[in-house]
């Protein structure tokens, strides 16, 4: 029943050695040992399980594993390693924007996805993005304050 | 500019923690090279606490943040400081953390300047380095420890506290500083859901859809059966599966409910309006609070508000580890209170308290007594049966429906007023349960799944949170210097569904209560409102905070407002002994209501870490705009509805206002809880933006669109 999974998880080939129909979020937390993915409902409703596949964001607990055959995996603990990753963890850090923190890996993975397709991104682009997340302890002005600021860089040609 | 904090900080009798724990070894330790630990009993919760506890610490103590290494919640070597809970972890926690460190400077500067052979009164400490301009040499914390004995019983000394400005730098209390645990978070592992321990199993729980339901019939060896089900534990109608593979077990637990047939407990009652339910419960009645007289009235004017069930509904389900070795229980637990979780797991095992050991590791959003306790005893109970070490998340809909929620109320106030419409009676009465139902308060014991296993332990009788902290009283009394005042509580021992403490107990509903009359009342004879509030508030902080929300939300100017918006205010000073918070909220009501710009002033007193109470305020606005326009509970006799996002919907990003919070800087001031002061305040302001853009008044929560279309009729 267990099937091999080839998958690139930030940047190196991986072979998963589980049922091709398991949750991806529970491949890469115990399988691959990424917890930076986190379970929030297992319905693809509170977006805390977000993680970046071929570009897309995607709620892993949502999806099975062979979905990700052979695509290229994002998540948390890649993140610094992407320019645009890596300017949004430091805006969230510069200006605090976290309480407990638990959603915010979700809501970075999803924004870098965007900011990934486009730098500029409308407000309606942006919110839509940001409304697929919950965030419980009421974070969410720093969270697109933060965000802005990255946006701001980015039309300033500060990765360029 | 150096802020002179010292006649705020002297702390002139021990307090009751250091008192019971009065070694300073109970406090600190310096074994670690370049560091000095620092044990605590007030956990990070996600709101921050230790940083903000460990500028205290740094500052007293004359060390950077980085030479500190910080143990908190952790029984086999914190000192009990009861629950991290209450807005008290500054006033509390904070003030015998600086006891501690005030008393263990003053050691180590007597030994310092034996031992360089200067006066005390010459040495500063920087860097944990003690030097003196009359020598050269110098000494550091680490090499004076062996010196000094950690054991000493720790005294105040009125001395050490006057020479503090001359022996250490001021500046790092009152400075924003960043949280040290951010980056791990958003990096990978951090959380305790992460946690991976040696042999680990994975372990989910079957419950039915009410989480006291009992098990009419179980096919034991079909569950058993199920792929990925390793183990079934079973013990009365405690029941739960272990694994080795959490996806298996997770779907494992789908086809395990097929195979058992649950029953609902007898004491639910189906939902209706919470006026009807909470006035058809037995309750116990007392006359609470009763100052001053009441007068004839010319006219009297009566009014009602109700709040429903809430959800903790925090974003990452509850988790707890264990680990058995050797008959000894290591439980990891995102709680509030490790020493009274780890009595009552104890307890409820029938172990002897020395075989179990609680450590607090950081979790999702706690706003207060969620299913963090429960999660616990359920991994120490699967642990303690089969001797593996346990990780147990809970699923979304156990964290919604199997976790205590906030406590509904009515409050009813009737007002006398006379012939200029001054207030000259004031009659409030409180329908409530209780708002407290930790382990380890009151008697019993109180964590779900000891009320499951066999032989079961009795469901404990219920005790609120009395005053001046307040439970369901909390706020009641307002801070107005009304002539008169009775305020009469109804407590409720049971309702149908089981509550405790959720984020500002009952400070939410009275002061949405109070905040609004006050307004009703302002209307009614025609006077501005925040004028009508400053006649009765002679508190100068109180009256500052007000004032200074009024002048940054434009108050002067509402009338300009566009037809369909509003701008409410709103004040309350939290538990009448807290922060001072005032609130204004500008609305535009359309087919919802939606929340344009949320002003506040807070008074802290002084503030360790203001950009941290910057970010605890900002939450609490937000999170109190979530309950107001969304939340409630819905339950039928059969279960708990709410039970996912798309039936306990919370605010989404779209509908988050602007926001600016405004610190009221008093240095001069001692510290004063403020990460709970908004709630109540923020509700009350946006019932009275409505008032004034559709003339309606809500007074039964949450204001959603039904609600409105019902009042606008």
């Amino acid at each position: 029943m267990s099937d091999t999974t080839s998958l690139t998880l930030n940047g190196l080939l991986k072979q998963v050695n589980a049922p091709s129909n398991t949750p991806l979020l529970y491949v890469l937390r115990n399988d691959l040992d990424h917890k930076g993915t986190r379970f929030g409902c297992g319905s693809g409703n509170c977006g805390a399980c977000t993680a970046i596949v071929d570009g897309h964001a995607v709620q892993t607990c949502d999806v099975p594993l062979w979905s990700a055959e052979n695509k290229e995996i994002i998540t948390a603990e890649g993140l610094s390693q992407d320019p645009i990753g890596k300017l949004l963890q430091d805006e969230f850090i510069a200006e605090q924007a976290a309480q407990c923190g638990y959603c915010i890996n979700g809501i970075l993975m999803s924004v870098t996805a965007l900011l990934k397709k486009t730098s500029q991104p409308s407000h309606e682009e942006l919110y839509e993005t940001l409304n697929r997340h919950l965030c419980r302890c009421g974070t969410h002005v720093r969270i697109i304050r933060a965000v802005n600021n990255a946006i701001t860089k980015l039309s300033t040609g500060v990765l360029v | 500019m150096t802020i002179q904090i010292t006649d705020s900080i002297e702390i002139t009798s021990l307090p009751p923690f250091v008192a019971s724990q009065p070694k300073l070894s109970q406090w600190m330790a310096i074994t670690l090279p370049g560091k000095i630990t620092i044990y605590s009993g007030k956990v990070e919760l996600g709101q921050g606490i230790s940083i903000a506890l460990s500028q205290i610490v740094c500052e007293e103590l004359g060390i950077r943040l980085d030479q500190l290494d910080w143990v908190a919640g952790n029984t086999y070597v914190s000192p009990n400081e009861w629950y991290t809970a209450g807005s008290l972890s500054v006033e509390n926690g904070g003030a015998a953390l600086r006891c501690s460190c005030t008393y263990a400077r003053w050691l180590f500067l007597q030994q310092a300047s034996k031992v360089l052979n200067v006066d005390f009164e010459s040495i500063t400490i920087s860097d944990g380095i003690f030097t003196s301009p009359s020598t050269s040499e110098k000494i550091d914390y680490w090499v004076l420890a062996k010196q000094v004995n950690l054991e000493n019983p720790i005294q105040i000394i009125h001395e050490a506290f006057q020479i503090r400005n001359k022996v250490i730098a001021s500046g790092l209390v009152g400075q924003s500083s960043q949280r040290p645990d951010l980056l791990a978070k958003l990096s990978g592992a951090a959380f305790i859901q992460d946690m991976v321990l040696p042999e680990m199993r994975h372990a989910r729980m079957l419950r039915a859809s009410h989480p006291q339901s009992t098990i009419v019939n179980i096919d034991v060896q079909g569950i058993e059966q199920i792929s990925g089900v390793e183990r079934l534990v079973r013990s009365g109608n405690f029941l739960a599966i272990v694994g080795k593979n959490e996806a298996l077990l997770v779907k494992a637990v789908e086809k395990a409910h097929e195979l058992i047939t649950w029953q609902v407990p007898t004491k639910v009652i189906a939902q209706q309006p919470i006026d009807s339910l909470l006035k058809s419960m037995p309750a116990v009645t007392e006359v609470s609070y009763e100052a001053g007289h009441a007068e004839v009235a010319q006219q009297s004017l009566r009014a009602s508000y109700t709040r429903p069930f809430l959800a903790h509904a925090s974003i990452g389900p509850a988790c707890a580890l264990a680990q058995l070795t050797d008959g000894h229980l290591t439980v990891w637990s995102h709680t509030q209170g490790s020493h009274l979780l780890r009595d009552q797991i104890a307890q409820a095992l029938r172990v002897e308290t020395t075989k179990v050991d609680v450590i607090h590791a950081h979790g999702a959003g706690c706003y207060g007594h969620n299913s963090a306790d429960d999660v616990a005893f359920d991994a120490a109970m699967i642990s303690h049966v089969t001797g593996f070490a346990i990780r147990l998340q809970w699923s979304r809909e156990e964290e919604l429906t199997a976790s205590p929620f906030g406590a509904p109320s009515i409050t009813e106030i009737q007002a006398g007023l006379d012939a200029s419409g001054d207030l000259v009676q004031w009659n409030m009465a409180i329908w409530s349960p209780t708002h407290i139902a930790r382990p380890g308060w009151g008697t019993g014991i109180n964590l779900l799944g000891a009320w499951a296993i066999e032989p079961a332990h009795p469901e404990a009788a219920t005790k609120d949170n009395p005053m001046p902290q307040g439970g369901g009283l909390r706020n009641s009394v307002a801070l107005y210097e009304f002539p008169h005042q009775q305020i009469t509580h109804h407590f409720l021992p049971s309702v149908p569904l089981r509550t405790s403490a959720l984020r500002s107990l009952g400070a939410y509903a009275n002061i949405f209560a109070i905040e609004s009359f006050l307004d009703e009342i302002a209307e009614k004879i025609g006077a501005d409102p925040v004028e009508y509030r400053l006649r009765y508030l002679k508190n100068e902080r109180a009256r500052d905070v007000l004032i200074e929300v009024a002048n940054m939300a434009k108050w002067s100017e509402r009338s300009k407002l566009p037809e369909g918006s509003g701008l409410g205010i709103a004040f309350a000073q939290y538990k009448n002994h807290g922060a001072y918070c005032a609130v204004a909220v500008q609305i535009r009501v359309e087919e919802k209501i939606h929340i344009e710009k949320v002003w506040s002033a807070v008074d802290a007193g002084l503030v360790i870490n203001p950009d941290g109470l910057l970010n605890q305020t900002e939450g609490g606005i937000i999170q109190a705009l979530s309950w107001t326009l969304k939340e409630e509970v819905s339950w039928n006799s059969e279960e708990i509805v709410s039970h996912n996002w798309d039936s306990y919907p919370i605010l989404m990003f779209d509908e988050v206002p602007e926001l600016e919070v405004k610190l009221l800087s008093r240095p001069d001031q001692p510290s004063l809880g403020g990460g709970e002061s908004a709630a109540g305040p923020t509700v009350a302001a946006v019932a009275n933006a409505l008032s004034q853009a559709l003339g309606i008044r809500a007074r039964d929560l949450p204001f959603t669109p039904e609600k409105l279309a019902q009042l606008i009729g």
